[in-house]
């Protein structure tokens, strides 16, 4: 009472390191409180019992040999688009344009599977593609990459926008090449002759993406990690002027980054088109461009980690349309629950970082 | 303190939940039962055969698109009447996600799987070569005929002579201003926003045109293309464009609300697609033809029921009951009930033809042969003979179901090709 000076009610400030266990405590109670919160909106919204809701969630995504084997290769194109935006954020270069990269190395395979698929051979055809798709998805990335190395523009605006460019490049040529005319769509490209598609390991379907991530999940924790490269990119995205003042060549590093950031959704663009669908949208890469964004931090740019966080989102985007199906509910409701739920992952990484200190009771300092 | 305050906050947590879980236990277990009760009565009504039927839809998008709610209102209507189960997909992409959609239905041991868009059909060609014993029935595709496999069916409707109907609506109204001296005779333009200049659309607006040019001969028609099946911002431009560019009344084949609204903004009357857009539009709104796709569905689940094949192309029509008309709008000219129940008694005994070449010139010459573009082939090439006794068969028996009317006949002007 004595004291007319208000202390605010409570103050932030940073925390030290937090020791690991203590993170990922933090980290369960937030996945924790998220799952309470979705099961009480869910239990006020629909009357449906949370657990069911949980239960169906899961079902979606493992209910069947099937539903777990499309899982799993969902898990790896949304991965390797992490992984392949992961060396341009740790060089602290916003490359926001993975949607665009992914669609440009899928169009450079949907040409060659169109153009060449019945006037050369099968295997020359697939080496075409990869080097087509994975030189389409680079030069989509070195773009933006050569204009901030050459003139420091901002590469979160010149990324963004390369998507929209190559959105439109993809409708220019879906309607050059529809089938039938006017239909605005391609359909399944040599669905008889299956020429350009990738081969099956082993006859089994689904496995080809899962295996080409696992390579580049390696790949790339080994890169960033353990090669000068990968470091000179840390020293980049911690400091440019450090990096120059240590003679490292700042512009080359971006250019070199950008191509294999490119280049790898280049990589993730020729699964969806030769691998999977066979076929090319506008929508083929469905948003995972700015997902992958989400997956890479939420990871801290940890290869491994990534595998955990895409397989976060998959599983609930593919729980969501479960729902939707078994309880006759809107999508919309599945993306109010994935919504919450990653409210409270990425929150909580504000309380790992910070730490709140609340106003102490005068008088009473001692005793708390 | 901190300690005791964070113990009671989990106390309070764990109260909660547990409050949570106990609460909804009750309705949770009432609700099943009485679904219980449900499947024993519908099982206890419903014809035996039927019993060994489960069918899946596929849609490209959910309620909100006016194109699925009619396939899932008619999906619905079909599976209580003869009390089959069913499984409703929505928001399927036409790429993989197709194929993984219906395999999993047929995994969960759907009979029947169907697809409700165009882009779905190669994709339901795939899971129709894995799973022989399932049948793989399709909208709008035009696969069917050609591709050979017992189990993947195309299906589509006589949508032309609702078309033609509606635009006999259409016709009355502009009649109606003439009369009142609010336009020219020669002013009598009509608007119409496309998706794509696609078969289904050509053959869509010309029926619109011909039914409104068969009672106000002066009639003209201006159509615009938004090169996309759902695009509301589009649709809502074009019919903006189309009514700057002097169009009297404004019809529509895409899925949003854009054109509709756009139209009732302006007090330009408007003939819709899919259903009637009358709630939002009550001042504007003249009639709506749509297709009723619950015959089909009933259709399919009969012959399978019965142990009967399905029709590799089924085209549903005026008898049928799979082509009708909504209620008309305030808006409609007096007398159009009347017309319009003529013209269809005509087009059901066959003595009137949509598509009476001596109705309709293409560049200024009357139509005698055309070789219509009916098997999908790279080469874009006519294949079969359209014109028969005078008409051009559209959806005919022997041909296929989706529509392959692709002319551009005089009187009508397209504003843009792009698409």
């Amino acid at each position: 009472m004595n004291n007319r000076n208000h202390e605010p009610l409570f103050h932030i400030s940073k925390r030290d390191a937090l020791p690991w266990q203590k993170a990922w405590a933090i980290r369960g109670a937030a996945i924790l409180a998220a799952l309470v919160v979705c099961g009480v909106i869910t239990m006020m919204t629909t009357g449906d019992n949370p657990i069911s809701i949980y239960k169906t969630i899961f079902l979606g995504a493992f209910g069947s040999a099937r539903k777990s084997w499309v899982t799993c290769q969902n898990i790896s194109i949304l991965l390797i688009i992490s992984l392949a935006l992961t060396p341009a954020f740790k060089m602290r270069f916003w490359n926001i344009g993975g949607e665009g990269q992914v669609l440009m190395g899928g169009l450079g395979a949907a040409a060659c599977m169109i153009c060449l698929g019945d006037k050369i051979p099968g295997p020359l055809l697939i080496a075409l593609m990869v080097v087509s798709s994975l030189a389409a998805g680079a030069i989509w990335g070195l773009i933006p990459a050569l204009f901030k190395a050459k003139w420091n523009t901002n590469e979160t605006l010149a990324t963004l926008m390369m998507n929209y460019i190559a959105i439109q490049l993809v409708a220019y040529y879906i309607i050059k090449w529809e089938v039938p005319k006017g239909s605005g769509k391609i359909g399944i490209i040599n669905q008889s002759t299956n020429a350009g598609w990738l081969p099956q390991l082993f006859g089994m379907k689904y496995l080809l993406p899962i295996v080409v991530a696992a390579v580049v999940t390696v790949l790339i924790y080994i890169y960033l990690n353990y090669s000068k490269q990968g470091y000179e990119i840390s020293v980049v995205g911690e400091s440019e002027n450090t990096a120059r003042y240590v003679g490292i060549k700042v512009e080359t590093v971006i250019i070199r980054t950008m191509l294999i950031s490119g280049a790898l959704c280049g990589l993730a663009g020729l699964l969806l088109v030769g691998g999977i669908n066979h076929t090319i949208t506008t929508t083929i890469t469905d948003g995972q461009g700015f997902t992958a964004v989400m997956v890479s931090w939420m990871a801290k740019f940890n290869p491994f980690a990534m595998i955990f966080t895409s397989f976060l989102i998959i599983l609930l985007s593919r729980g969501a349309g479960e729902i939707s199906t078994a309880f006759g509910l809107n999508q919309s409701f599945a993306d109010i629950i994935t919504g919450i739920i990653l409210f409270f992952i990425i929150g909580c990484e504000f309380f790992i970082t910070y730490k709140i200190s609340f106003r102490k009771k005068a008088g009473k300092e001692e005793n708390v | 303190m901190k300690k005791i305050i964070s113990l009671l906050l989990t106390l309070m947590l764990t109260a909660s939940l547990c409050a949570c879980g106990g609460g909804s236990d009750t309705p949770a277990d009432s609700s099943s039962e009485e679904n219980k009760a449900e499947a024993a009565s519908t099982g206890a009504e419903g014809d035996a055969d039927y019993s060994k039927v489960k069918i899946g839809f596929i849609c490209l998008h959910d309620e909100n698109s006016t194109y699925d709610l009619n396939f899932i209102n008619g999906a619905k209507e079909a599976c209580e009447k003869l009390g089959v189960d069913y499984v409703l997909k929505t928001n399927v992409p036409e790429g993989q996600e197709c194929y993984e959609t219906a395999a999993d239905l047929a995994d969960a041991g759907c009979t029947i799987v169907f697809a409700d868009s165009f882009g779905h059909e190669d994709f339901m060609i795939e899971a129709a070569k894995e799973y022989p014993d399932v049948e793989f029935c399709h909208a709008t595709g035009t696969k069917a005929h050609t591709e050979g496999l017992a189990n993947f069916h195309n299906a589509f409707a006589s949508i032309y002579e609702g078309r033609y109907l509606a635009g006999i609506a259409a016709g009355m109204k502009l009649n109606e201003m003439i009369e009142a001296g609010t336009i020219k005779e020669d002013e009598a333009k009509i608007g119409y926003v496309g998706a794509f200049t696609y078969a289904e659309v050509i053959s869509g607006y010309t029926s619109f045109f011909l039914g409104a040019r068969s009672v106000c001969p002066t009639a003209t028609m201006d159509v615009t293309f938004t090169g996309s099946w759902y695009d509301e911002t589009a649709e809502k431009e074009g019919a903006n464009k189309l009514i700057d560019g002097g169009c009297k009344l404004i019809s529509q084949h895409a899925d949003s609300m854009g054109a509709p609204t756009a139209c009732e903004n302006a007090g330009i009357p408007n003939v819709s697609y899919n259903g009637s857009t009358e709630s939002a539009c009550p001042n504007t709104f003249i009639v709506s033809s749509r297709i009723d796709w619950a015959p089909y569905f009933e259709y399919i689940m009969t012959c399978q029921a019965a142990g009967e094949a399905i029709a590799a192309d089924y085209t549903g029509d005026l008898s049928t009951g799979s082509v009708v008309l909504t209620d008309l709008g305030t808006a409609a000219a007096e007398g159009t009930a009347e017309a319009i129940e003529t013209a269809k008694a005509e087009l059901e005994a066959g003595t009137l033809h949509v598509f009476d070449t001596e109705t309709f010139t293409v560049d200024g010459a009357k139509l005698d042969s055309y070789m219509a573009d009916v098997d999908t082939d790279p080469n874009y090439e006519g294949d079969h003979e359209a014109i028969v006794d005078g008409y051009f068969a559209e959806s005919a028996e022997g041909f296929r179901s989706a529509p392959y009317f692709n002319l551009n006949i005089d009187g009508i002007t397209l504003l843009d090709q792009k698409f």
